[in-house]
């Protein structure tokens, strides 16, 4: 890869967009409200774990070719506990994007957003985790790259610089494939890119204090403490395309299963036990 | 995620018990930094808050980058190359740079030398945590020492040459004292230096089971007064790592293989001085050496905590004749004594740092306040604390170097067969453990260091230190009382010793029974602190007193026997293996 290892003059500028998400890991009974949404308050809120791995991809690129990593989140001001993170982790400057009218929004309404957000920084390179662990959709990666119209890469492995390029390996399955593409692109990153970096000490030290304007009574801190937060007007977000409104998607019916103690059954290792279980999977129609 | 601070409240717990608020003030230079540096506390309550993120941060690289290497470290070690350059296990070489990168290699250092300038009961910690992990890195990473002594001693230009670099994890250390023939007796270091006419001074000789010998900087004692054949003629030099250093041999090693221990030669190798001529052992070595002596009570606590934990899973899971063997009494009784000597271990390590961190801090403010009025009691409550960590350190690092032989082997006994292999890691803590009894002064030299403050009766003022200003509830009261008498008991024991007609050699060989009782009352108000702060640790602070004071009760009468049998009838009782 040598021969495409060249950076660029100022190095590159990227944007990682990330999500504060409930730990689905740690679902127990209370995870899901008696109407089918989930009871935040009984998930610890984290850091999407696969948007940890497009920091981490961010950081390196600027560790090797230099530039600046900035971090961008939708959602509540509590989001600002991730941002804080990255902020701890390496990242340089952290914006929230809080506004009523984004509230609601589906991944087509998410991704209009982010992509207004994001076109803001004019980066070089933008990163997002292949998916949050609260709604799986992988879709808003490769949704704001359209919206920018540049190439979106996903399941990205490894990338190297070249000038105004990107040779970036992707996961592809059943092997990697060898992409070039022309910045700015878009990268969505797995966790087979490698875990994000610990926390820098001293910058745990200073971004804890770190606030946005929403979590300190709408003033904004001085200097680098301070965390950008911006509305839907600032990006010049038309509303119809915000929030509700510009979100087609309707969920119809959500099922609550809570899996009781008595809801397995002992198939013997004969085959006849195993022959019970096929026509019972087939009469229940799971199978065939 | 995975977290060595996090997935064990004791360590939080023993933090907030012992208190660092006083602590932190000291270190903070009354918060001064805070306009200087936009990282640097503003209170206690911001520099506590600190120290327990830096805890994290460790316990999530030892968790999930530094405890999975460990067993492929122990297995293949270090790798000494044809050219005399060593090459660290793969674990180990990333460790050092994840722990550099995330600035935890200069915890004790400065801000304006690139550290983090926190606390030593911090440090404490943080090598427990490692340990925890690895022991074998511990050796590497808690060699702060070398920074830290740098820092005190040597002129400004080394100071910023070397100390950012070692905070950084660029450069690791190395105190490189010992040789063949001075082990334990370091005033008869033959390894001498030189200077020419320049004023440039080179160092000749030979130094063996040297740790991480193969560092960047390496801090040498040698002899640059010949005149002078013992302590007074040694000096501290610092080498670099170069051409005129040649590591001739690794050693190998019952446990502890990812720590290379190296025997190496200088060659009129380059060096400079650090401080002043003929302090070399005398006062700067002394002081490195106790910091690693607390270095060593923390790794003994990781290594005591991996051991445990590994036990008490095991025993929940492991079923024999229908139950878990946890339900047996025996087994159960194995796992509390193990807990409850793990957590006197941590408490005695942590107070013990504290301890140090109060020396260090009043000195420091006493040298600001000097020729004010209130100058002379901070004074004197340094001197307390100087008085204390004479007896406290080599006591914490007894205690807990023993402990992590103990409980390593309580958890072999517990795993049985299955501990025995190597498919567990079980073993090693067990080979591992065995090196922190000897290292940094045998547990024997220990004894000899903390008996004169016993013998003194110190351990009443500790144990009113411990208990000043802890609100005891009704409850506990009664351990208080017992843990008076228990010292009371030891008083009386150091008389009797004392008026022994065999004098000190009567005083020498019962040392170890003084020593052992006064830890035993020092421990129980240190676990009344404990329980007073957090309630559910009056079961231990019970178990304590019911299962460990007859023991420390029993070693006094022992004392107080008059009894010298292996002094009298040494040949008898230990006859000389000589052959017909």
């Amino acid at each position: 890869m040598n021969e495409s290892s060249n950076g660029r003059p100022g190095g590159y500028n990227s944007v990682v967009c990330i999500k504060q998400v409930p730990d689905t890991n740690k679902v127990t009974g209370s995870a899901m409200k008696a109407d089918g949404t989930i009871n935040r308050a009984a998930l610890p809120a984290i850091f999407n774990p696969e948007d940890k791995c497009a920091l981490e991809a961010a950081l390196r690129v600027k560790d090797r070719w230099g530039g600046t990593v900035t971090v961008v989140t939708m959602g509540l001001p509590a989001a600002c506990g991730i941002l804080r993170e990255a902020l701890m982790c390496g990242a340089d400057k952290a914006y929230l994007l809080t506004d009523r009218k984004a509230a609601g929004s589906d991944t087509l309404a998410t991704s209009y957003i982010l992509s207004k957000a994001v076109a803001m920084f004019k980066p070089d390179l933008v990163f997002c985790g292949r998916q949050a662990i609260d709604g799986d959709t992988a879709q808003v990666g490769p949704q704001i790259a359209e919206k920018l119209d540049c190439a979106a890469v996903t399941y990205l492995t490894g990338l190297e610089m070249d000038g105004d390029f990107a040779v970036a390996v992707r996961d592809i399955g059943t092997g990697v494939e060898r992409d070039r593409v022309h910045l700015p692109a878009l990268f969505t990153v797995s966790e087979a890119f490698g875990e994000l970096r610990p926390a820098v000490v001293k910058r745990a030290m200073k971004y804890k204090k770190a606030k946005a304007p929403a979590e300190n009574g709408g003033v904004a801190l001085e200097g680098d403490l301070a965390i950008g937060q911006i509305s839907c007007d600032d990006i010049g977000a038309e509303a119809e395309r915000c929030g509700f409104a510009g979100s087609p998607t309707r969920v119809s019916n959500i099922i609550s299963v809570v899996l009781a103690g008595g809801n397995y059954k002992d198939i013997p290792a004969t085959d006849e036990g195993v022959a019970s279980l096929v026509a019972e999977l087939c009469a229940d129609h799971t199978i065939g | 995620m995975e977290n060595f601070y996090k997935d064990n409240a004791e360590i939080e717990k023993t933090i907030d018990a012992i208190g660092l608020d006083e602590v932190a003030e000291l270190c903070e230079e009354g918060f001064r930094f805070a306009g200087e540096y936009d990282f640097a506390p503003v209170d206690s309550a911001d520099a506590i808050d600190n120290y327990k993120r830096a805890l994290s941060i460790c316990g999530e690289i030892c968790a999930r980058d530094i405890a999975p290497t460990a067993e492929e470290t122990d297995r293949v070690g270090n790798v000494l190359n044809a050219d005399g350059s060593v090459t660290y296990a793969p674990g180990i070489a990333r460790a050092v740079k994840l722990l550099g990168a995330s600035g935890l290699s200069g915890c004790t250092i400065p801000y304006c030398l690139g550290g983090l300038n926190m606390p030593c009961t911090v440090l404490t910690a943080a090598n427990e945590i490692v340990s925890r992990a690895d022991a074998a890195l511990m050796n590497i990473f808690g060699l702060q020492g070398i920074a830290e002594t740098i820092n005190r001693f040597a002129d400004e230009e080394i100071k910023k040459q070397y100390v950012p670099k070692l905070c950084d994890g660029t450069y690791t250390g190395a105190m490189v004292l010992t040789e063949p023939d001075a082990g334990s007796d370091l005033q008869s270091v033959k390894t001498s230096a030189w200077q020419d006419e320049n004023g440039n001074w080179f160092v000749n000789g030979v130094k063996r089971f040297i740790t991480n010998g193969c560092g960047d900087v390496l801090l040498v004692l040698a002899r640059t007064e010949p005149e002078f054949s013992d302590g007074r003629g040694l000096s501290c030099l610092l080498v670099e790592k170069g051409p005129k250093v040649k590591i001739r041999r690794l050693e190998h090693k019952l446990g502890i293989n990812g720590s290379p221990t190296c025997e190496m030669v200088f060659d009129n190798a380059p060096a400079k001085l650090v401080g002043q001529r003929k302090r070399g052992l005398i006062t700067y070595v002394m002081s490195l050496m106790n910091g690693a002596r607390v270095g060593i009570s923390a790794q003994g606590t990781g290594i005591g905590e991996a051991a445990y934990r590994a036990a008490r899973e095991y025993a929940a899971g492991r079923k024999q004749f229908g139950v878990a063997i946890e339900e047996f009494p025996a087994v159960r009784d194995l796992l509390c004594d193990m807990s409850a000597d793990l957590q006197a271990a941590r408490l005695l390590a942590y107070y013990s740092s504290k301890s140090v961190d109060l020396e260090d801090g009043l000195s420091k403010k006493f040298e600001s306040l000097k020729g004010t009025p209130e100058a002379q009691a901070v004074r004197a409550r340094m001197k307390k604390y100087a008085a204390f960590n004479k007896m406290l350190t080599p006591m914490a690092k007894y205690y807990a170097s023993e402990m992590s032989m103990r409980v390593s082997n309580g958890a072999l006994a517990v795993l049985g067969g299955s501990g025995y292999m190597k498919d567990y890691p079980v073993e090693r803590y067990l080979r591992d453990a065995r090196i922190t009894t000897i290292y940094e002064g045998t547990s024997q030299l220990q004894i000899v260091a903390a008996i004169a403050g016993v013998a003194a009766g110190l351990y009443n003022e500790v144990i009113d230190d411990v208990l000043d200003g802890v609100d005891v509830p009704p409850n506990l009261a009664g351990f208080v009382a017992a843990a008076r008498e228990l010292a009371s008991a030891v008083d009386a024991a150091n008389e009797a010793v004392k008026n022994n007609p065999l004098g000190k050699v009567y005083h020498d060989l019962h040392a170890r029974e003084l020593v052992d009782a006064a830890i035993c009352a020092v421990v129980a108000a240190l676990f009344v602190r404990y329980a007073s702060r957090f309630p559910e640790k009056e079961a231990v602070l019970e178990y304590w007193k019911e299962t460990k004071f007859p023991a420390a009760r029993a070693a006094l009468e022992r004392a107080k026997s008059g009894y010298s049998g292996a002094i009298g009838n040494f040949g008898r009782i230990a006859p000389a293996c000589v052959a017909e």
